[in-house]
């Protein structure tokens, strides 16, 4: 089963319900791997606390041409559409932060003169939090493009058990690429006026990604009911409320697992996991 | 003209709240919003829409099922995962291929090797952007179409309208709100910029995102300066992130308290400041000042 925690707005709470979600259900014996998709601000390990047992870079192709072969004809350049390579006049540019590693401009060459060598933008860390699996996507600071990082990550998905995704902010590419094939995905919101209007913008990509969703409404109390009212009317299931309340902002500034320190919280966890299992059985 | 950008690594320290505030403080500025898809400074600025124009991302590829011979040739070269079989075929052909649009990059790989020609390419709207008046000044804002491409070009796009208009009306000030992260967005609003603001908040998820922020600043040579929002949640990882900030040469324009005032604020469709003058609002008032003054001068 995969869960994607994901929101419109950032800061709503997707990573304490993630990782606490992950560990409550790891201590009932449940298979977890937890797969940090939030790889421009990837903080699920902070909260796991990891031993990691291997890194592996993600890289694109880029281009690499041989001066030699290239006649300067143009086409690699006329064919790009990210502008990442350019013939002027006796020189071929390449601007490989630019490019998004299509491979076009290779089999547009008719000399055979561009090579594709591989750029690394990121990397993929794996290990363990106790028996929890631990996956994690890092974009290297400076690189625009988070998706092959988020496909990287997600080669690491298992085939059996509880897969429990945390994607970024958003409602963008690197977004889509997180929920697509979830079997649920849990949009995580708080009840104010950027949080619901924000959740409005995620209900509309999810729903454009036609994967199954519901609500996890975090800080119950610190804005109106708008959140509620919206949920009710467009007739998504509200899966979990968590209410305002400082001790769990303190417990998660330090980076703890709310789970262990404030009674109910675990109780809270297990609940949302039958809620999530009757929803993508539904 | 100088241009401020607010910024965080992480999400939901602030920002938005952070900028509408200034645009209150602020004055001879245009702000624009460069949060493109989850844009919320509109929510308490109430613009006036006087123009509006539609953006286009990216082409995105589609087959054409009736000259699709299902080869899978397209599949095979396409590195964005967008082309998939599908069951329903065509006279010839039990089964055809077809384009994820939300998936596709639109680079045109496909169209390249498919030996039946049966892919075209079609110019996809994915979004808008817009040009505003409100009781703060002129505002540039934009909306990318949830599950939208290419939001760098969108922030450009905005950045670029936003420099305009200051220049048509004389204006000397930009203050632009960004998105979270350190990719694609942030890195096309901070190119050129004068000044990020960064808005963290003391836990160690903000810290290692500053961090990471703080890389970016310095990847791009722009320089950057701290504010602390809910300071006292945890004063002593405050201290750290203080330090932390001290020691790389970044200055610390301020700490601003815990306060429901935020929420409420927000409630009401008002700045901090604009809801009264207690604690919050103050130390916001001490930022902008502290922010304007490493906007104008130098180091």
């Amino acid at each position: 089963m995969r869960i994607v925690f994901a929101s419109g707005k950032g800061g709503t709470g997707k990573t304490i319900l993630a990782t606490n979600l992950a560990s409550v259900l790891a201590d009932q014996d449940h298979a977890v791997t937890y797969l940090d998709c939030d790889v421009e601000a990837p903080n699920g390990h902070i909260f796991l606390k990891p031993v990691i047992a291997s890194r592996e870079p993600v890289a694109i192709l880029v281009p690499e041409v041989d001066e030699v072969r290239c006649t300067r004809c143009g086409r690699c350049g006329d064919f790009c559409p990210s502008h990442a390579i350019v013939c002027l006049g006796n020189a071929v540019l390449t601007f490989p932060e630019l490019c998004h590693g299509c491979g076009g401009c290779a089999l547009v060459c008719p000399e055979k003169a561009i090579r594709e060598t591989p750029r690394t933008i990121g990397e993929v860390a794996r290990g363990a939090s106790g028996s929890i699996r631990f996956v994690e996507g890092r974009l290297q600071i400076g690189q625009p493009m988070s998706p092959p990082i988020i496909r990287a990550v997600k080669r690491h998905l298992p085939r059996t058990g509880i897969a429990i995704l945390d994607a970024p902010p958003g409602t963008a590419c690197p977004m889509v690429e997180t929920v697509r094939d979830a079997d649920i995905v849990l949009l995580v919101t708080e009840p104010t006026v950027f949080g619901l209007h924000d959740l409005t913008l995620a209900v509309e990509a999810v729903r454009k990604v036609g994967v199954p969703f519901a609500v996890a409404l975090n800080r119950v109390g610190s804005g109106g009911d708008g959140v509620q009212r919206y949920c009710a009317h467009a007739n998504i299931p509200v899966l979990l409320q968590v209410p305002e309340d400082r001790r769990i902002a303190e417990v998660y500034s330090r980076g703890d697992l709310v789970a262990q320190h404030i009674p109910g919280f675990d109780g809270r966890m297990t609940d949302l996991f039958a809620r999530l299992r009757a929803a993508v059985r539904s | 003209m100088k241009e401020l950008v607010v910024l965080s690594g992480k999400g939901g320290t602030g920002k938005t709240s952070l900028v509408a505030a200034f645009a209150a403080l602020a004055e001879r500025k245009v702000l624009a919003d460069c949060d493109v898809d989850a844009a919320d400074l509109h929510l308490i600025l109430r613009p006036k829409i006087l123009r509006v124009e539609a953006f286009e991302g990216r082409r995105r590829a589609r087959i054409v099922a009736d000259r699709c011979t299902a080869c899978g040739v397209c599949a095979e070269y396409c590195r964005s995962g967008a082309i998939a079989c599908h069951p329903s075929g065509n006279e010839a052909v039990a089964k055809t291929y077809r384009v994820d649009p939300l998936a596709c990059e639109g680079c045109g790989v496909c169209g390249l090797v498919c030996p039946s020609r049966a892919v075209e390419f079609g110019s996809g709207r994915d979004g808008g952007w817009y040009l505003s008046e409100t009781r703060h000044g002129p505002m540039v804002h934009a909306r990318l179409d949830p599950g939208g491409e290419n939001s760098g070009k969108l922030v450009t796009l905005v950045r670029k309208r936003a420099r305009e208009l200051a220049e048509e009306r004389h204006l000397d000030l930009l203050v632009v709100d960004g998105s979270p992260g350190i990719g694609c967005p942030v890195i096309a609003s901070v190119a050129g910029t004068d000044l990020i603001l960064g808005v963290a908040e003391p836990t160690l998820s903000s810290q290692h995102d500053l961090g990471r922020l703080a890389g970016l600043a310095a990847h791009f040579r722009i320089r950057m300066v701290v504010c602390l929002n809910r300071a006292d949640l945890n004063p002593e990882i405050a201290s750290t992130v203080e330090r932390w900030c001290r020691a790389r040469g970044i200055r610390v324009v301020g700490r601003i308290p815990y306060d429901p005032v935020f929420d409420r604020a927000q409630m009401q469709r008002k700045s901090v400041v604009e809801v009264g003058d207690g604690p919050a609002a103050r130390a916001l008032r001490d930022v902008w000042q502290a922010t304007l003054a490493a906007l104008e001068t130098p180091e």
